[in-house]
């Protein structure tokens, strides 16, 4: 149905001509769903773009074909490109909240395209776009109509982008990351409409992601891309059975799954033994009770509901939730960044929570409690290089200078794997795995006892998720660090935590030994949490790759 | 529509604050005069007992907070002062003299609205093309114009040299007698009484002075829909839309326009403020029977309760079109008020 | 790359050295190397003007008044004999000295302030933005009208005046930059390496706010020029004899009416280039800072 042939397409930048995609060919059958799977900058979403032929200013097919049910996609004019699109397939994005005009009621946007595609009049168009939000499962459809996208959730605003997508009946639907940012039962919930929709109606679907098992998940076939180059294709069991690439192995690899430890994420050949941590047993940290409430326009929002628990010294513990949950509000309450409305945090014996946040910092503790923070980009200061940045808790709280001050820096990034010269780098001149290591060397500068990780790999792509997972791993072992690993994602938590705290709503509705959680979880909300994480098929022996 | 209404309310309640504020800072204007102000508002001819005569009519003689409130009380009968040069109450020079000044603020923007936005979403539907480096340098030409400069050679050119335009002096040549008054603004007065030539002369005598304030007002609305067009260009919801197959027109107006003019809609409380600033230069130099002509006269014989009775007017005129923006863009954007 | 949200697009590229960054965007964009060459001629006429003129420009000389433009008056004479030409020069250290005082004034003022209000927020916050909604509240140039009105006919006070109704765009910067950043990783992360929240104010999040300042200092210094200029060109502030341009532009436009052109037109040009200059150096900041702009 779809024909892709040697389609490169190149952007014009003031650095001259960037080729963000590279003699790409594959194609989609009717029926058909096809995984476009890549880390960011492998060019995926430009290539389905170029499909559309609505790149970006700057971008421009530069060879190739595309053909579609026979029509040359590539020479149609684009007058003809507005009957295919929308028509004949159509596209949904990432980020459907800003994917939907914000000033424009829903149920307009979705007159809009039938109305373009003479698919109803202005008499029926009302009726019609009801029926297409009902098709998506939106309930209360015609009071929904009049809504406005910032007055719906993520997830409806998801819904509503579907609707629009399938209003005209089109034979192919694009998905660029349709669930990126949307949380995990939410993705589930959206992924599985697609899947349905596209079924019932015979459509074929093309799912472009960065999350190789979403893709194994819901794809007949997957081609993987790297560099704006097609790396490799097959079906899912195959390519996770008998990855052929040696980038395709590596994802696979890195991607998190039952039954594999934190080192199977790594390349076979850089799995060395994995250390064990030593947990006492004595208390490091005890939180009672502790709440928070925000003043709401409607009376104070509580975000944090009064929770309790203990980490002994030397435990990881991993708390997890969904957006919205409190995990977030909780931790910076424990690493003394806000103060709690009621409760208390006992570090060692001591009341902590005594101390205002705002005259934390001359602590005694405050070396001791230290974090790394979610998105390594945003927590480093754009005008401090990398090594100042790794300095600035030595030079303030250790008061080290000179000479020793250097040699303590690039002691810790070495102990991070920060290669020595992009000490003097600039945050925007270091890739995203590079500013995590800079984050995790600045706050582990003061041998801190307990390091609180907010989320430290969400923002990573998975294959640079796995280094840095595995070094947070040996840093614990070498250091003798307690962690409170904050996480939306239950499948990394189970790999680097040995208890977990399950989120909800403000509240710890459960909790227990990571594996016990994840094999036999006892509240309804935990097992929702699991199944709706996308589970990779099994991953290969490692002696029957041996021979590949 | 409810919850709208009440936002609207809530616009109209934030700007007594505001107008307490612009009340305080008059008066303090009012009593940092250095030396005596009973002197500055007695004027330069008085003598000595004139001088302690208008300070105890002034209450200068009492404590500032005494004092503050004698102000609000002679604000709230209306009552700004004598004038010197016109021996009238201030308020009634103001209120006689403020449609001329409307009309001609009003009827620049107007001009320069519509030019300005077509030009800018013209400029940003063709990016890094010559039209737009064009409009680049037109746009901060534009606005580096001095007005008063700008009026004086407008003058120089279409009266001087080309004679086709009327002497600067007015709102109209002497020939004509002015249109009975209704609104005080002389086209729509000269409308109502079906008096054509009136309405051309009172046009004639507008267009060279409205001419000036929108070539100033201009460059400021341009670049700004520009901006705001390319920025609604470039959002993930007309990629949506381009999805979807919509039509150009649909896609350009519908959808990016609209959003566009939000932040357009915002600059126009700026522009006001830079217009009836301009204003004042402009009446100077068309000799245009204003308030801010008024003033720049009421400057040179130091009538200062004159001066003070025009910049609270000029600041509460302000306020009162501000307010009226706000309520124009709540209209417009849904999300105000909601969340 | 650390971004989920953005799509993968290749034209996003890191930026280089800001030296490489200022180099492009000057070989790219000729307008800006234009403005940056005629900021030179003006500082160098502020600075050398006064004494390389060809005449005083005080000099009256009754015999060769209003005289067009000749070899020996380049912008011909005024009504008393003076020079134009020596008078538009030397009046140029005078109209940039008025604009550069009175934005340095609301730059610092501004930038304390907003810092203050955007970074603790609370009544603080609430009680500034009352009091710049005030200010704000006046026509600009109206509010300048009656400040100099009020504290006297001084170039000082037309000085304070220009600050004034450029203070709250600062603080309003300020105040918007330091707000969006306060709660920021990078300034939580100086909390947790034992910073004070002055320091963290001061060193790690006031630097940030710079680049946005930067683009608003430029086109003040154009404002801050025409509303000198504008002030004194109704009698306020400056006061004849001393040569500036608004005065220049005033008296000259007396004889206007009458065919002498050259009166008002060569200060009015100067008044007018130098303002360009000023906002043209306002886009090319504004690229050499924000490089999505133009790619």
């Amino acid at each position: 149905m779809l024909e892709v042939k040697d389609l490169s397409v190149a952007f014009r930048t003031r650095k001259g001509e960037v080729e963000a995609v590279r003699g790409v060919s594959f194609d989609v059958k009717r029926g058909e769903t096809l995984g476009i799977v890549g880390e960011s900058g492998s060019g995926k979403s430009v290539t389905s773009y170029a499909l559309m032929r609505i790149l970006d200013a700057g971008g421009e097919i530069r060879s190739g074909n595309v053909t579609y049910g026979g029509i040359d996609l590539r020479a149609a004019s684009e007058r003809n490109m507005r009957d295919v699109r929308g028509r004949e397939m159509s596209m949904i994005f990432q980020n459907p909240r800003a994917a939907l005009n914000p000033i424009r009621k829903v149920g307009h946007q979705i007159e809009d395209v039938l109305i373009q595609h003479a698919r109803a009049t202005h008499q029926d168009a009302r009726e019609k776009a009801i029926r297409a939000m009902e098709d998506v499962r939106i309930n209360d459809a015609a009071a929904r109509y009049d809504a406005y996208p910032f007055e719906l959730s993520g997830g409806m605003c998801q819904r509503i982008v579907i609707a629009i997508a399938l209003a005209c009946d089109p034979r192919l639907l694009i998905a660029d990351e349709p669930t990126t940012g949307l949380d995990i039962t939410t993705q589930k919930a959206v992924m599985d409409l697609v899947r349905d929709l596209t079924r019932d109606r015979g459509m074929a679907m093309v799912l472009i992601t960065h999350d190789l098992g979403l893709a194994s998940q819901y794809c007949d076939r997957i081609v993987v891309m790297k560099d704006g180059e097609i790396v490799e294709e097959g079906d899912p069991q195959r390519l996770f059975s008998q990855p052929k690439h040696a980038y395709t192995r590596r994802l696979v690899d890195a991607t998190p799954r039952i039954g594999a430890s934190i080192r199977d994420l790594l390349p076979p050949e850089e799995r060395t033994p994995q250390p064990s941590h030593i947990i006492h047993d004595r208390p490091l940290l005890e939180v009672i009770d502790l709440a928070k409430s925000y003043p709401g326009k409607s009376g104070p929002v509580q975000a944090v509901k009064g929770i309790s628990f203990a980490i002994l010294a030397g435990q990881s513990v991993g708390l997890v939730g969904e957006s919205g949950s409190g995990k977030s509000t909780t931790s910076e309450m424990i690493a003394r960044l806000q103060d709690p409305t009621s409760g208390a945090i006992r570090f060692e014996g001591q009341h902590i929570a005594l101390t205002p946040a705002a005259r934390f910092t001359t602590h005694h503790a405050r070396r001791d409690i230290q974090m790394v923070f979610q998105d390594a980009t945003d927590s480093l200061n754009p005008r401090d290089t990398a090594g100042s940045a790794i300095a600035e808790p030595l030079k303030r709280i250790e008061k080290l200078k000179g000479a020793q001050l250097c040699a303590r820096v690039e002691e810790l990034a070495d102990l991070t794997g920060l290669p020595r010269p992009l000490l003097s780098r600039f945050p925007h001149q270091l890739s995203g795995g590079q500013k995590a290591r800079v984050g995790i060397a600045r706050a582990i500068a003061l041998e801190p006892k307990l390091l609180i990780l907010d989320e430290p790999t969400a923002a990573l792509d998975v294959s640079i998720q796995a280094l840095v997972l595995n070094l947070l791993v040996d840093l614990r072992a070498k250091l003798g660090m307690t962690y409170l690993f904050v996480s939306h994602d239950l499948n990394v938590v189970r790999l680097l935590c040995d208890e977990v705290l399950v989120m909800k709503d403000g509240e710890i509705v459960d909790r227990g030994p990571a594996a016990k959680i994840m094999s036999n979880p006892d509240h309804p909300y935990t097992r929702s949490l699991i199944s709706a994480a996308p589970q990779p098929p099994t991953a290969p022996e490692p002696e029957k790759r041996a021979v590949n | 529509m409810n919850a709208r209404l009440k936002m609207i309310l809530g616009r109209v309640a934030q700007a007594i604050p505001v107008i307490a504020g612009v009340v305080v800072i008059s008066f303090l204007l009012t009593r940092a005069l250095p030396g005596d102000p009973a002197a500055y508002f007695a004027g330069p001819a008085a003598d000595e007992a004139s001088i302690a005569e208008i300070r105890e009519a002034l209450g200068l003689d009492k404590p500032l907070i005494e004092q503050f409130f004698f102000y609000l009380g002679d604000l709230s009968r209306g009552d700004l002062g004598t004038a010197l040069s016109t021996g009238q109450p201030v308020i009634a020079d103001l209120a006689g003299r403020l449609p001329a000044s409307l009309e001609l603020t009003l009827f620049a923007l107007t001009l320069s609205c519509a030019i300005a936005i077509p030009l800018g979403v013209l400029a940003a539907t063709r990016p890094g093309t010559w039209i737009d480096h064009l409009f680049r340098v037109l746009v901060t030409a534009g606005v580096s114009m001095p007005t008063f400069f700008t009026g004086i050679v407008l003058i120089y050119v279409f009266y001087y040299l080309l004679g086709i335009a009327p002497s600067p002096l007015g709102r109209l040549d002497f020939l004509f007698l002015s249109p009975p008054h209704v609104t005080g603004f002389y086209l729509i007065d000269a409308a109502i009484d079906r008096d054509f030539e009136t309405w051309l002369g009172a046009l004639k005598q507008l267009i060279l002075p409205a001419a000036t304030l929108a070539l100033f007002t201009l460059a400021p609305i341009a670049r700004m829909t520009r901006a705001a067009m390319l920025q609604a260009l470039s959002s993930d919801f007309i990629r949506t839309a381009r999805a979807a197959g919509l039509g150009r027109r649909k896609v350009l107006y519908g959808y990016a326009f609209r959003n566009a003019l939000l932040p357009v809609i915002t600059t126009l409380g700026m522009v006001f403020s830079f217009t009836l600033g301009a204003n004042v230069l402009v009446e100077k130099v068309f000799a245009w029977p204003g308030i801010g002509s008024y003033a720049v006269e009421a400057l040179v014989v130091s009538d200062y309760a004159a001066v003070q009775g025009f910049v609270l007017a000029m600041a509460l005129l302000f306020v009162l079109l501000n307010l009226i923006i706000d309520i124009a863009y709540a209209l417009i954007d849904p999300r105000i008020g909601l969340n | 790359m650390t971004n989920t949200t953005a799509p993968d697009r290749p034209g996003r590229q890191k930026r280089d050295t800001t030296l490489g960054h200022i180099a492009y965007v000057l070989r790219e964009n000729p307008v800006t190397l234009v403005a940056f060459a005629m900021l030179g001629f003006f500082l160098g006429s502020a600075i050398f003007g006064p004494s390389l003129v060809p005449f005083d420009p005080l000099a009256t000389n009754a015999a060769r008044a209003l005289e067009p433009p000749s070899w020996d008056h380049w912008f011909g004479t005024d009504n008393l004999g003076r020079d134009v030409f020596s008078r538009v020069v030397v009046a140029t250290r005078l109209d940039l000295t008025i604009s550069v005082a009175a934005v340095a004034l609301s730059f610092v003022t501004g930038s304390i302030l907003g810092s203050v209000a955007g970074y603790w927020g609370g009544w603080i916050d609430a009680v500034l933005n009352r009091f710049l909604d005030t200010i704000m509240a006046f026509p600009l140039f109206v509010l300048a009208m009656g400040v100099v009105a009020a504290l006297g006919n001084t170039i000082e006070n037309i000085i304070y005046a220009t600050a004034i109704i450029n203070v709250p765009f600062y603080a309003r910067v300020v105040r918007a930059e330091v707000n969006i950043r306060r709660n920021a990783g990078f300034a939580q992360a100086a909390k947790l390496a034992g910073n004070s929240d002055l320091r963290i104010l001061a060193v790690h999040i006031f630097p940030n706010a710079l680049p946005p300042m930067m683009v608003q200092v430029s086109l003040n210094l154009g404002w801050a020029i025409l509303n000198a200029a504008g002030l004194s060109f109704i009698g306020l502030g400056v006061r004849p004899p001393t040569p500036e341009w608004g005065i220049m532009v005033a008296e000259g436009a007396n004889f206007i009416v009458s065919g002498e052109w050259w009166l008002a037109l060569f200060p009015g040009l100067w008044l007018m280039l130098a303002v360009f200059t000023f906002n043209l150096m306002g886009d090319g900041l504004r690229d050499i800072v924000d490089p999505r702009k133009r790619s």
